[in-house]
Formats: structure tokens, sequence, C-alpha cells
């Protein structure tokens, strides 16, 4: 309300949006004068003022165009950023999927008035009213990147690369004539159970898993299965992107899940490193630039919410980030990211990603599921060889 | 002391020293006169610190593991119950604390076993400028950065890093793969075994069992040990019947350090190791992805348990006669 009022609309349009219905009685429906600063949440390396790398900079030019100062909060997990926006004081946040539901449930976020954004047209069709910002048809934020778990693979222990998750979950002799065994990573997150589920979608149909975040009883525990004996195999589990590099070098790992980020920084070292996308399908995550329900800036957030949509920023951030932009457009022409980066990074690969989502008790597909909190429990006990 | 008698002291004092002016002269008259109030106004604002951030955290915490998680929402409810203490036993759980428990005593055992020769010879035989390169040889990794340390570790005892390198020049290859042949202490390699994590647990902890034993052992009185061989005990004998009991406080204060800092370390085993949980990384997993605060706060209770009786033994064997 007070954001409203600050932002110059009239009193009557304010009686008149509290009378309407709940979720459209916070969305704006003018832009105001820019307040002078934006507050943004952010994933480390997402908003960059070309401080790392003077070639990787959409901050300066936005502030020198609209007057608005960006202060960005860099948060590693979408536990804090769901904390953070709890605490209050910022306009946006760059939420994955897991975190952009419970805000949304939560009422920390408010609903966004895609009028108010030019180019909201120009954002990939397959995003536009994907389930992880968009609820009862409300959109709750602008699509911000996404991107693949890959398959990452050293070329000399494969010769071609590797049609199967097979590799990280069956002991077999590789190429190179020595078996996988001690030579596999996984990550470190009971996420990595959906990996798993996604596998026996493939290979064990009878089982009817639909979703791999969506497992009764009886799917969850083939899974679990599938994961012990991944645990025979696997020498560490993998959570921090610059260990399982440094294992990729020097520990003789030759096959993980793993981020195109990954890929792209042990590529450019010159290393034997590629990627693929096996048959099974992978899993992936999707951020959204979701408004704060009591935004203090909400016109610099709008004006930052269409900034960060242009080509320009979105072929920067995937170059940056080796994810996939939001915006189509940004596939081509972009200097920094070449025309052959998205296809690198997967872009036309978006059917076959299974997109990241918190597991619930009450799910869509079975309605009784296991939730996450157990997913937790039980993949230490797999780890711990239970 | 009566009423009649306080009223002459005061007559008394005040007939030696007249009252001095000002407010700070009267503050310093009144602190006099009272002692017990400068103590109070002295301990008030440490007391009060100890007791709201340090213990009153402790207790929310302590309190959160006396609720419980809903088995289908995954919220907590805040009903008092015992059911969450009970997760702790099961065998996954009970995993990690045994790991974690067996860590850190063979870590202090051995840094016991590590330190003694070391702190014995800076205590008795270094002199000068030798005394002060071990005080700079101890404490120097104490000041780099112990993340630095840890991934420098890391990249040692990695398959393709110098250990095996050096192992391999000295064809003794076969000797580190038997090791490594070994079950639950071997693994694929050295960096993702639980001999790795021994390792770099015990050299990043190390100065702190150093520093006890060598105070303990510079308080040996070398007479006693002169006395001891003129009386015709062997060295192994002056070793086992006085320098040992006199240096064993200094033995016990360090493995207070040794084991309760293994005890809580989450990082070491996430960098090093073989990816099975710590106690320190269930309580990270458990609070930040998992948001199942009534376990994650069992869990620490654990440690506490376990240093509680770790100190109550500590206490009788004299360790606190050394700080």
């Amino acid at each position: 309300m007070k954001s409203l009022l600050k932002s110059g609309t009239s009193v009557m349009v304010v009686l008149a949006l509290a009378a309407s219905q709940a979720a459209a009685a916070d969305m704006m429906t003018a832009l105001g004068t820019p307040e002078g600063n934006v507050n943004i949440v952010a994933w480390p390396g997402y908003i960059e003022r070309g401080e790392t790398d003077a070639n990787f900079d959409w901050v300066t030019s936005f502030e020198k165009e609209t007057g608005c100062k960006v202060n960005v909060k860099s948060a590693n997990t979408s536990d804090e950023m769901v904390a953070l926006m709890n605490e209050g004081g910022f306009d946006l946040v760059t939420a994955s999927g897991d975190a952009s539901l419970r805000m949304i449930a939560g009422k920390r976020v408010q609903p966004i008035n895609t009028d108010l954004i030019p180019s909201w047209n120009s954002v990939d069709d397959r995003l536009k009213s994907a389930p992880w910002h968009t609820v009862n048809g409300v959109h709750y934020g602008t699509p911000y990147q996404w991107g693949p778990n890959v398959l990452m693979y050293n070329t000399e222990a494969f010769k071609e690369a590797p049609k199967s998750w097979d590799v990280v979950f069956k002991e077999m002799t590789l190429a190179d004539g020595k078996s996988n065994k001690g030579r596999v990573q996984a990550y470190d997150g009971p996420i990595h159970i959906a990996d798993a589920a996604q596998y026996l979608m493939a290979h064990n149909p009878e089982l009817g898993i639909k979703s791999p975040y969506e497992l009764n009883a009886d799917q969850y525990a083939a899974a679990l299965d599938l994961l012990r004996g991944q645990r025979e195999l696997v020498s560490r589990y993998w959570h921090d992107a610059f260990i399982q590099m440094d294992d990729f070098k020097n520990e003789g790992v030759v096959a993980s899940g793993s981020w195109p980020f990954q890929v792209n920084l042990l590529k450019s070292e010159g290393l034997p490193i590629a990627s693929t996308i096996p048959e099974e399908g992978v899993t992936g995550w999707a951020d959204t630039t979701m408004l704060h329900a009591d935004a203090e800036n909400p016109t610099c957030a709008y004006l930052w919410m269409e900034h960060s949509l242009s080509p320009k920023v979105q072929g920067d951030l995937a170059a940056w980030f080796g994810s996939n932009p939001a915006v189509p457009a940004a596939c081509k022409g972009n200097a920094l990211l070449g025309d052959e980066g998205c296809a690198t990074n997967g872009f036309d690969d978006f059917d076959r990603v299974s997109f990241w989502q918190t597991p619930v008790s009450k799910c869509e597909s079975q309605g009784e599921c296991v939730p996450y909190y157990r997913w937790v429990s039980d993949y230490i006990g797999v780890i711990g060889g239970r | 002391m009566t009423a009649a008698s306080s009223v002459t002291q005061t007559a008394q004092s005040s007939a030696i020293l007249p009252g001095q002016g000002g407010w700070t002269g009267s503050l310093s008259d009144k602190f006099w006169r009272n002692p017990k109030l400068l103590l109070i106004l002295m301990l008030t604002p440490p007391a009060l610190w100890l007791g709201i951030i340090y213990l009153g955290s402790l207790f929310a915490l302590l309190a959160q593991s006396f609720f419980s998680i809903d088995e289908f929402s995954g919220m907590v409810q805040y009903d008092l119950t015992l059911k969450t203490y009970g997760e702790l036993f099961r065998p996954a759980n009970l995993d990690i604390i045994i790991r974690t428990v067996s860590m850190a005593a063979i870590v202090t055992v051995a840094a016991a076993c590590v330190a003694f020769p070391i702190a014995y010879f800076a205590a008795r035989y270094a002199r000068g400028k030798w005394k002060a390169l071990f005080y700079i040889g101890v404490m120097l990794p104490l000041w780099s950065s112990y993340l630095v340390k840890v991934y420098a570790w890391k990249l040692i005892l990695a398959k393709e890093g110098i250990l095996t390198w050096i192992f391999a020049k000295l064809h003794l290859t076969w000797l580190l793969e038997a090791w490594l042949a070994i079950p639950i202490i071997g693994g694929y390699s050295l960096s993702v075994s639980y001999t790795g994590t021994f390792l770099v647990f015990l050299y990043v902890w190390l100065p702190f069992m150093v520093l006890p034993v060598q105070a303990a052992l510079e308080r040996v009185p070398g007479s006693y040990i002169e006395a001891s061989g003129d009386l015709g005990a062997t060295p192994g004998q002056t070793f086992r019947h006085v320098i040992f009991p006199l240096a064993l406080p200094g033995i016990v204060a360090g493995s207070i350090f040794t084991f309760s800092l293994t005890l809580g370390d989450y990082i070491i085993p996430q960098i090093v190791g073989s990816s099975r949980l710590f106690i320190g990384q269930a309580v990270y997993a458990q609070q930040g992805t998992a948001g199942n605060i009534p376990l994650a706060a069992a869990f620490t209770v654990v440690p506490i348990v376990i240093m509680g009786f770790y100190l109550w033994g500590a206490k009788r064997m004299g360790a606190f006669d050394a700080i």
C-alpha cells in the first residue's frame, strides 16, 4: 500500500484495487519515478558489474540509464534466499524452482503486471507460464536463466559420448579398459534421488513414475536401492563446483552429473572434457526474478526486470554462467556467447529437462508422496552405506 | 557487624580522609564503602552476555530438540516430545555419531603421540633462537587460512597428487595400494578415504596439543629426573613413573581441544574423505536444506553430552591444574 502511494497513484485507485481480488490488489498498475535504488538477492555471479571480468557487466549501463543504484546481496542456497526475503528490505530475488513456490505460498512476493514490462513478449514461450512462477494464471516474476544438470565425462575414458546414465549407476568397464568403480561421482544433495528416479522412469516403467519429484513409497524405495548400488562406485560425492573440477583433474574421476559451468571452465583450460544429455533426460534448474511483497523500490525493480530481459544481458549472463537465456533472441549475435553458445548450454533440450522442485507430501500425480525432509535423512543414510 | 560499629567506622574514615569533591570523587567513595557494588557493576555486563547470548541461545537450541517434525507436511510441531531423540538412534544416525566419536578419539591419541616428542624437545632442549623457531613452527600453521590448508592437503593426497608420486618414485606403490585395499580405512585414493580425513585432522589440530603438553613438561623440575636417575631408574622407568604422570594434565588439556574440535568440525570431512557424514555436517544438512531443526538440535546435543563426560573425566585427572 505504502509503495503504491509513493509511486504516485491516486487514493481512489488504491481503494478500487483493494476492493478487487486479493492477488491483484498488490499488483502495480503504473510505474512511478525511479526511487534511486534497487536491492536484489541473487546467486553468486548472477549480477555482474565488471568487477571480476570487465567484459561481463550488465549493471553499469542500467544504473546510468535509470538512476537506480543496484545493491546485490549474494545467497548460496535457496534456503538462504527464502530467509533473506522473509527478513525483508529487498526488492528482488533470483529464485530457483524450489524457493519460488515457497515464497509465493508464504506471500513474500507479489504478482507482477506484465503490461509494465515491454520485453515480456520476447520471453521464451516455454517459460512464460512455467509452473514454478505462475500460480492460477498469475505471474509472480520474470524468467531469468535456466540450465540442465548434464553428464560430464572425460573424452579419454570415453571414445564417444555415453548414451545413458548407466555409467554412474552401474558397474562397467569403460573404453579405456578399466572399471568405472571409484571413477564416477554423484551430487551430494538429496535432490540427487530425483536423478535416480528419472533413470528408473526410463528403465523400470512398471514402477509408474510420472515425475522424478513425486515418488510414492515403492518408487522411492526403488530409487534408494539404485543409489545404494551407486555408493559402491562413487569415491566422493560432489557439492562444490571447484572441488569437482579438481577431482576431474587430480583424482582420476571420469564421469559425473554436473553443471555446464564446470564443463565450460574445464574445457577452457584445455582438458579432455565434454558433456552430454543422455537418453533418459536430465534434471535442471530454472530461476525467476521475483518482486518482494513489500518492495520499497518497485519502479526501479520493474525497470530492472525489463532490463534483465534484454537480449544483451541474457546472452552475456548465459556466457558467463554457462546457463541458457530466458529470451531466445539472446542466442543470436551475442559476442560473448557466440552463435553456438545456446546449443552448447543445452538450449534445445528444454523438453528433456525435469526442472527442480521441492518434493511435497501432497503431490499432483499420485496424491501421497514422500516429502523432502525424508529425502534428506535417507540420502544421508545411503551415503553412509545404509 | 553491628550498626554502631559501622557508624563509628564511617565517622573514622571521614575523619581520616575528607570526602572528595565532584561526582567522580563521590562515586569512588561509594565504591570504596560498598566493594560489592563495584563487583556487581563490573560483572553484570559479562554475566548478561554469557547468560543471554551464550546460554540463552544454547537453551533455545536445546528446547528445539524436544519438538518434532510432522511426518506428512514436514512442518515443525511445537509439542514437547522425545521422538526426535529417538530418531538419533536410527542406524544411519547412530553411524554418524559412532563415526565422529571414533575419529575424534583416534585423532586425539595420535596427536598426543606426535606432539609429545616435539613438546619434550622444545621444553627440555631447545634454547634461545631454537625455542623461537619452535614457537613459530608450531604457530605458523595457525596463522594461515584453515581452508587453504585443507585444500592443499586435498591436492597432496589426491590420486594423481604428490604423495602418490613420491610412493611411485620410491617403488612403494604396492604399499600404498595395500593400505588403500584395507576395508573401511582404505578407499579409491587417500583423499577419498578415512585415512586422508584422519591425516588432515591430525595436521590441523596438532598445535592445540603441542602447546599445553609443552607447558606441562616445562613445569617438570629437572631435579626430579636427575633424582630418578640417581636412584637407578632406567630412562624408560623415569618416563613411566616421573615424566609421563607429571605431563598427563597437559596431555589431557590438549586432548580436550583436539577431541572437541574434531567432534564439531564439518569442513574437513566435506573436502577430504568419502562423503560419509560427520556430526557437524549432519547438523548443517538437517537445519539447512531439510528444515528439520529439531533433529539438527538433537544432533548438537550429542557433542555437548559427550564433552560433558569428557570434561568430567579430565577434571578428575587434573587437566585443569595445568591451565
